[in-house]
């Protein structure tokens, strides 16, 4: 695998030899979706594809058309171009067969507060079509996978948060589907409730659901995603397994703090003298932090004891220096060209 | 869950693929979630009556305070004789109906805004229409427990009351231009921006259409022009036959509701133009269900 990582765009394939995770049937196929809103091209290019039975991640911040990607998935809005199946239905055509098989939770929870969870999923269960016996079957389901129980017969008015995000995940199960579609799942939880929503989705996806998944959360997407596809500006730059994305991003990463809040000036000196150095790739100076020294190093050297001595030689302070290999925010850096936590111009 | 139970489940799905699938179970499904839907609405309604309660005291204001204002007008002020009550009683139950229905689409207009409408739009319905259905039915029971209530505030006020066949006739009036008033408000719900220009739609409409009619005056009292777009106006084709059941003991449905200037309407008249009213608005909103909405 060869990368040039100097081009900020680079499409970076990394070669996905057998994951192992999902069936050799595709779930999703996504080819050259295009969508635009008035003058602003929200959906520029995108494909992918989502084998049966894996957790795939669409990765991006916000504003970056991962949502309106999911919604031309989703049946709710026309694509400009592209192309669109489910298993082999075309969504454009036949989007009602596509809805039975599809679950989509949305980003913003939008539930009645005048009704009880369960009301709301009953409404669901006739809305979807299922008979008396498999409703009532259903809905005990998703109350109890859902630890809802407790909650289904109050106002949905009086409900957390976090609850009321469960509850639109089992109003999105309830029909049991193929493939469940979540719009940032855990957007705006707590830690506790966040935990309670990655197990459930790797229990889906034991129980044979295949998910898609969008989210900012690095951590996220590394932690659930079989494989992921990163999304800048409309458009898809890179796509892969975690795993495989790292290693061909290749060297490891250095994080070097001269001072706690290191001035501008020194920071930039070090850097230049850091750059003499062979073993380092690049160094960047994080303005965001305290303008420490972010540096690309060739993995397995002893570039460690090689900085320690440089500043020693310069009589510069170390306030603290970390070694890792990349990680899936180095990946995002190395594609982008930026953090994710940047705010988009 | 295994692979294979998997596979079955997607067999099992392809049963209720469209359109493939036949006509009695289309009815069943379409019966089915238009029902589901109309629960919520008698769901939010039982749990805020508010609405039913201020829907329930306006009319009653209306013919209690409009009645006392003209209680020592001359008899046969109004062309007729008796009380105005008799007179205005028509124009309340219209005005009652037609304002409910026109508040029709701010429901939708909120699930629309709020993303509730999404979860609609993503159920495998058989029809969207079930949405449309669904609102009317519930404005429809609406108008019709408002109606039942104004005729009967009217009797006690001692101003009578129609044979059965003539309120048969009124509550089948009054069901087809909440239905044709409905489908309206609900088209504008889909195609406006937002609530605040559904509300300025809503109230610009409401009441000049309402002295626009013949609710609180008859045609003889209005200028040539303003007979006009009386005479245009649909409500007024609701209001003339009510009026003529409570006036006339010995209505048929041949006798003349409406005198136009290009010609005369007879009650069953009225009320077949209020049906193509209906229609009309009921096929307009096809094509704003069929595109997406965002």
């Amino acid at each position: 695998m060869s990368i040039a990582i100097d081009n900020r765009h680079n499409e970076i394939q990394a070669e996905t030899s057998n994951s192992g995770v999902g069936s050799t049937e595709i779930a999703i196929v996504i080819q050259n979706l295009k969508k635009r809103y008035g003058t602003v091209d929200a959906v520029k290019n995108v494909s992918l594809e989502v084998r049966s039975g894996e957790i795939f991640g669409l990765l991006g911040p916000n504003g970056t058309g991962k949502t309106t990607t999911l919604r031309c998935l989703c049946t709710l809005v026309q694509p400009d171009e592209g192309l669109l199946e489910v298993y082999g239905i075309s969504v454009t055509q036949n989007p009602a067969a596509v809805r039975q098989r599809l679950g989509y939770v949305a980003q913003e929870v939008a539930l009645d507060k005048m009704m009880t969870g369960r009301e709301l999923l009953e409404m669901h269960s006739d809305l979807y079509h299922l008979s008396k016996a498999q409703s009532s079957d259903r809905i005990q389901s998703v109350l109890t996978t859902l630890d809802l129980m407790e909650y289904a017969d109050r106002l949905i008015g009086t409900y957390s948060g976090g609850l009321k995000k469960r509850l639109d995940l089992a109003a999105g199960l309830l029909h049991n589907p193929q493939i469940l579609v979540l719009d940032e799942p855990t957007a705006g939880l707590d830690i506790e409730s966040r935990q309670i929503m990655w197990t459930l989705i790797r229990q889906l996806q034991q129980s044979g659901t295949t998910i898609l998944i969008t989210s900012h959360y690095l951590e996220e997407i590394d932690a659930l995603a079989d494989r992921v596809a990163i999304l800048d500006r409309g458009t898809v730059i890179a796509s892969g397994s975690p795993q495989d994305l790292k290693k061909s991003i290749g060297g490891d990463r250095v994080t070097l703090r001269i001072r706690e809040f290191t001035p501008l000036s020194e920071a930039t000196q070090v850097r230049e003298q850091l750059l003499e150095l062979d073993v380092v790739k690049s160094v960047t100076v994080n303005e965001l932090q305290g303008n420490s020294l972010n540096l690309v190093v060739e993995a397995e050297s002893d570039v460690l004891t090689q900085i320690e001595f440089k500043l020693n030689s310069l009589n510069l302070p170390l306030f603290g220096i970390s070694r890792s290999q990349p990680s899936l925010e180095d990946v995002y850096l190395a594609v982008t060209g930026k953090c994710i936590s940047e705010p988009l111009n | 869950m295994t692979q294979s139970t998997r596979t079955s489940q997607l067999a099992d799905s392809a049963q209720f693929d469209y359109p493939d699938l036949n006509l009695s179970i289309k009815i069943s499904h379409f019966i089915q979630e238009t029902l589901a839907l109309t629960k919520r609405l008698f769901i939010q309604l039982i749990r805020r009556p508010s609405t039913l309660i201020a829907g329930l005291v306006q009319p009653l204001m209306w013919l209690v305070l409009f009645g006392a204002l003209f209680q020592n007008a001359p008899d046969g002020f109004m062309g007729t004789s008796g009380q105005y009550q008799k007179f205005l009683g028509a124009g309340v139950i219209v005005f009652t109906a037609f304002g409910g229905a026109l508040n029709a689409g701010l429901p939708v207009m909120f699930d629309r805004e709020f993303g509730f409408l999404n979860r609609l739009l993503m159920a495998p319905l058989v029809s969207r229409s079930s949405i449309v259905v669904a609102s009317a039915i519930f404005i429809m029971s609406l108008s019709l427990l408002q109606t039942i209530v104004i005729m009967g505030t009217i009797a006690t006020l001692g101003a009578g009351l129609p044979n059965v066949l003539g309120i048969l006739v009124i509550i089948a009036i009054v069901m087809v231009l909440v239905l044709a008033v409905t489908s309206l408000s609900l088209a504008l719900a889909f195609s406006l921006k937002g609530h605040v220009e559904l509300i300025a739609v809503i109230l610009l409409t409401n009441l000049p259409l309402l002295f626009a009619s013949t609710a609180l005056a008859p045609i003889s009292f209005m200028p040539t022009w303003l007979q006009w777009i009386a005479l245009l106006n649909p409500l007024s084709y609701a209001i003339e036959p009510i009026r003529y059941i409570y006036q006339h003991p010995d209505w048929s449905l041949n006798a003349i509701a409406v005198v136009a200037p290009w010609g005369s309407v007879s009650l069953i008249g009225c009320l077949g133009l209020l049906s193509a009213f209906a229609a009309v608005s009921l096929y307009s909103i096809q094509p704003l269900l069929k595109r997406s909405l965002g």
